[in-house]
């Protein structure tokens, strides 16, 4: 009994010399000091520990490169251009960059160790892509199986995003869901106002998000979410624009009309708004201001099948386009919505003459 | 047995591990590494070189282990997790000194090493040394001639499998099954070194 204690206790003694070895080395050779990270010569820069991958020491600032493999170099999605102080290229880099990348200083971000000041370079949307605290600060009924939520920022007190775009809301655990999950909402409000975003949110029957704000979120209470994503956006062009979204996709058409105020936009826009019946028309008090203020701006309601008196178009929103139009070549759509929606849409304005590539679309995913 | 009678027999040790008792082609260990990183040349030196240092500081350490330890001790029997135990921790702190104090030795050889950290070959040849009772001089011999054998082999497969890439294979044997055969058709001209020599 004694003895085998004793063997125990020796073979430990051995394997535990060894470790200390380790964590000796680990921490005087592995010792690379502080080392600087400068991303976009200058936009945002942080002090670490070297020693460590980019892509790590980069989730660790909350900065998100795209990585499907978890750093082990298999995936090849972590490609980012590293002017200076990347060292030279690795063998297990090498079959995931072309010639023209390695000449651009293409690396991949999870074999890269950080061992002394380095320069990187990203897009500048995933700068800006943040994780941000805030409290509910009013929920507003907009019909009865839409709301719209504004949050105020906490932390980070302000956010700047391009209007189309979106953030993923998270949804905490609560009685009815067991997990975290993300779901993503376009933001509705003024891109000048950053220090809260207005969501349009519309209940799905079963859906753990849209539950947990129409039944579990209350005024005052915190929530997260982060963002801005996305590339809906007003295209730089001066040609006539046709909006067609209905229900909560008008989110990001509401967000694009202000900023078309904002920016004292004087193209022609005609945005269609579909809706079942009367009573799910929504918004339309700021549509007919937005009239006022927009010189070539039209709201234009449709209503499928009205329950009371209506004097508006009536039908399916693309038979209104189509009454509308003759021919949209030099025009530009931008449509939100379901796929099935979208796809209609898409028909209609390519058999008016619209081309492809002028046709933006958000589809509800 | 006099010092340069010993001197001898390591360098019989030696030869054979590399040509008759290639570690690789005749007891088929360090198969993984060798099937997946032997499609270009210069990798594959790397790995080998890599393999050779390894290997060669290994089983020294190990031969150190078992003699001047766990045999006074009579602990014999505890080898396999002693002698994993030493290769792991040798291999990460030899990465360590690596990158750091030689950056250019680190992107050609350093990178290999986590791989070689799980080479069965590296603990094959610790555990054949300790069967076969190689002196201290014999073991050197045996560590270095058995890394330099796994080089030869890896380095030969990876120049056949180069002037593979760019002939028609029959679409079943693609990838592993034609190295596979490749690898048996070297062990057999291997064998034809074992006339040579008989010592092991």
């Amino acid at each position: 009994m004694l003895s085998f204690l004793a063997t125990v206790g020796i073979v430990s003694a051995i394997a535990a010399a060894l470790a200390g070895v380790l964590v000796f080395a680990e921490r005087f050779i592995s010792n690379y000091g502080d080392c600087t990270v400068d991303i976009n010569a200058g936009t945002r820069t942080f002090t670490v520990k070297g020693g460590k991958a980019l892509l790590g020491t980069l989730v660790e600032q909350k900065l998100f490169v795209p990585s499907a493999c978890g750093g082990r170099g298999t995936c090849g999605y972590c490609k980012i251009k590293i002017p200076e102080g990347a060292g030279p290229l690795l063998p297990t880099e090498a079959p995931f960059l072309s010639a023209a990348e390695r000449a651009a200083n293409v690396r991949l971000a999870c074999q890269v160790k950080v061992r002394n000041d380095i320069k990187i370079e990203v897009p500048s949307e995933l700068l800006s892509v943040r994780e941000f605290t805030c409290t509910v600060e009013r929920i507003r009924p907009l019909t009865h199986d839409i709301r719209e939520f504004r949050f105020r920022l906490l932390d980070p007190a302000e956010i700047s995003f391009i209007a189309g775009q979106y953030v993923q809301l998270l949804a905490p655990v609560y009685p009815k869901s067991s997990e975290e999950v993300y779901r993503a909402y376009s933001i509705a409000s003024d891109p000048r106002d950053k220090k809260a975003i207005e969501l349009i949110v519309r209940l799905v029957p079963g859906g753990i998000c849209t539950t947990y704000c129409f039944e579990y979120l209350k005024e005052g209470d915190p929530v997260k979410f982060n963002g801005p994503y996305g590339e809906f956006r007003m295209a730089d062009t001066t040609a006539p624009m046709i909006m067609i979204a209905g229900g909560s996709g008008m989110a990001p058409i509401k967000c694009i009309l202000q900023h078309m105020q904002n920016i004292g936009s004087t193209r022609a826009a005609c945005y269609f708004f579909g809706a079942n019946q009367v009573g799910e028309l929504f918004e339309q008090d700021w549509m007919k201001q937005c009239e006022q203020i927009l010189p070539h701006f039209t709201f234009v309601p449709v209503v499928a099948r009205p329950e009371t008196a209506w004097h508006g178009e009536t039908g399916l929103v693309t038979q209104a386009v189509a009454r509308a139009y003759t021919d949209l070549s030099s025009h530009e759509a931008y449509l939100c919505g379901s796929p099935g929606m979208i796809d209609a849409c898409i028909g209609v304005l390519t058999e008016l003459g619209m081309p492809q590539q002028k046709i933006y679309y958000d589809k509800f995913a | 047995m006099n010092l340069s009678h010993e001197f001898g027999s390591a360098l019989v040790v030696c030869f054979a591990a590399i040509f008759t008792g290639n570690i690789l082609l005749t007891t088929f260990l360090g198969m993984c590494s060798f099937l997946s990183v032997s499609r270009e040349v210069k990798t594959a030196v790397g790995l080998g070189a890599a393999v050779v240092f390894v290997m060669t500081c290994t089983t020294i350490l190990n031969w150190a282990m078992y003699w001047l330890v766990l045999v006074p001790l009579q602990i014999e029997f505890y080898r396999f997790i002693l002698f994993i135990i030493v290769i792991a921790a040798f291999v990460q702190f030899i990465e360590m000194v690596i990158e750091r104090y030689s950056p250019p030795l680190y992107y050609s050889l350093g990178i290999f090493l986590p791989l070689i950290t799980v080479n069965c070959a590296i603990l094959g040849a610790a555990l054949f040394m300790v069967i076969r009772k190689y002196t201290f001089l014999e073991t050197i011999g045996y560590g270095f001639g058995s890394g330099a054998g796994w080089m030869l082999a890896i380095v030969a497969m990876a120049g056949i499998r180069q002037k593979l890439a760019v002939n028609r294979i029959p679409k079943g044997l693609q990838g592993p099954g034609i190295t596979l055969i490749i690898a048996g058709l070297m062990a057999l001209g291997f064998i034809g070194f074992t006339g040579v020599l008989q010592a092991q």
